[in-house]
């Protein structure tokens, strides 16, 4: 029966945003993380980099940071700077999850 | 063919165990709609369905043809190609499915959202996980539909899409469309109603007693009587409710309603330099930076705020910072990369960053073409930073 699945569609899967945590050293480069596997590593490349960058260039604003919080719509994204590098979480937000924000970083 | 036929005919198929149509007859559908609701008018809106299945686009053209507005149905088999006939031709709504190769559903709504703002949106796939619900609703779409597996879900869905076709603006107070503050005040006065009015605006609220057609108190935040009264009418939208009568409500406001009315308005034209505030896309009044600065600064926990545009070459409005251009440009290339990011993981528009530092606080976000950074107390934790800097969005934008 595999002459079948020549007429199957091929469906591209949905992104699904990942719930965990990563650590990212100042070199860019991805020590530990709790994601699932399925999420692309360039994205989580992605996050970490973009998150650097921004604790680095606050540092040349005369704006040392040790914890930044991105909130878009339906994911949260919560940075603690760790020497250069940071601990990012991830953390989707569900139109069921609770309002009160808890930092992951302080907890 | 004999596929197709079966779909079309409301069977289930053992190809498509997980997908189910059922088929609503032209004259079954016209039983559902009442009359009042056909329209009468010569104006056809135009419908965009988006789906990878040719045989499920035929099946949409057919069944949403036959809606009482009778709807000109035009169809696309990928996200580019919606993209190109959204380009072309100005559609009143746009359904399209999730699962797509190459473009998803989620990709083509979240540049439909920032090209189309005014497009009315649907999703309509067989996906049911609550994230991507989620997801969906926190780009702005209008209707989130799992694809109907009863006739009786198919009316409910295609009643939906007949509504949001009908549809005008949504500005205004939820309940009284169209209608501001001011108007809704002025109907309890004339009628000598006697009620409290709750209104919320955001994180905002605020509550005016009216007793026997007159104003006698206000409250809002940390405002009472006629500035608080002041201060509730600059809100644009949001909701509001009718809560039994205080008779025994202190009275604090002496003056008429329409004195009252009348020193609000030359408030706000004061304000905008003489202008008349002209409401957002979001229906909320944009004050000009100068004015907008000086009521953030006053807030509690407040060190600092800055207003600039996108644009690095224009002037950067500050209060208590001596050299904000440096924290401005952080400020606007965060928002951008976060942007960015944000597009890359289909999360949504950017809302907010706070950064937390041992020596102060600070909160980015954008309004309109505005962008807003606060420098807070570092007394404050990540929930208090975030909570404050959502009410002095709120009021920026009131």
């Amino acid at each position: 029966m595999g002459f079948l699945s020549f007429f199957s569609k091929p469906v591209r899967t949905l992104l699904k945003l990942p719930s965990g945590s990563f650590t990212m050293d100042r070199t860019g480069q991805v020590v530990v993380a709790t994601l699932p596997s399925s999420f692309p590593s360039d994205l989580t490349h992605e996050i970490g980099n973009t998150v650097l960058q921004a604790f680095r260039d606050a540092q040349e604003a005369h704006l040392p940071l040790n914890e930044l919080v991105v909130h878009y719509p339906s994911l949260r994204v919560t940075a603690r700077e760790m020497r250069g590098g940071a601990i990012i979480f991830l953390t989707p937000i569900l139109s069921t999850s609770p309002k009160v924000m808890i930092s992951p970083a302080t907890t | 063919m004999a596929l197709r036929a079966g779909i079309l005919s409301g069977r289930n198929t053992n190809c498509f165990p997980d997908l189910k149509w059922p088929r609503i007859s032209g004259s079954n559908l016209a039983e559902h709609f009442p009359a009042s609701n056909i329209l009468m008018t010569d104006i056809r809106h135009k419908v965009l369905l988006v789906d990878d299945d040719a045989d499920l686009l035929e099946i949409y053209r057919e069944t949403f043809a036959m809606l009482p507005s009778k709807p000109e149905i035009h169809t696309a088999n990928s996200g580019a190609r919606a993209i190109s006939m959204l380009e072309k031709t100005d559609y009143r709504v746009l359904v399209s499915d999730l699962n797509m190769p190459k473009m998803d559903g989620l990709q083509l709504l979240s540049i439909v959202r920032r090209k189309h703002p005014d497009l009315r949106t649907v999703v309509l796939t067989a996906v049911s996980d609550e994230q991507f619900r989620s997801r969906v609703y926190a780009l702005g779409v209008d209707l989130y539909w799992h694809k109907p597996g009863s006739e009786h879900e198919m009316r409910m869905f295609l009643h939906c899409l007949e509504s949001l076709l009908d549809r005008e603006s949504d500005k205004g107070f939820r309940g009284v469309q169209s209608k501001s503050l001011v108007d809704i005040v002025q109907l309890e006065c004339i009628s000598q109603s006697s009620s409290v009015l709750r209104i919320t605006n955001g994180p905002l609220s605020g509550r005016i007693w009216v007793n026997s057609g007159e104003l006698i108190d206000a409250e809002t935040e940390n405002s009472l009587g006629e500035e608080a009264f002041q201060m509730i009418l600059r809100w644009r939208n949001g909701s509001f409710e009718f809560l039994p009568p205080e008779p025994g409500r202190p009275r604090t406001i002496y003056k008429s309603y329409n004195a009252l009315l009348l020193e609000t308005a030359q408030a706000l034209d004061e304000m905008q330099g003489g202008e008349a505030p002209q409401p957002d896309s979001t229906g909320l009044v944009t004050l000009s930076p100068a004015s907008g600065l000086n009521s953030l600064v006053q807030l509690d926990g407040v060190e600092f705020a800055l207003a600039f545009a996108e644009d690095e070459k224009r002037a950067v409005e500050s209060r208590g910072l001596e050299n904000p251009e440096k924290l401005a440009t952080w400020s606007r290339q965060s928002l951008e990369r976060f942007r960015a990011l944000g597009e890359r993981l289909q999360a949504g528009t950017v809302q907010q960053v706070d950064g937390l530092g041992l020596q102060r606080n600070v909160a980015v976000a954008q309004k309109g073409d505005t962008q807003i950074c606060v420098g807070w107390q570092n007394s404050l934790d990540a929930t208090e930073v975030h909570e404050r800097m959502n009410k002095a969005m709120t009021l920026w934008g009131s």
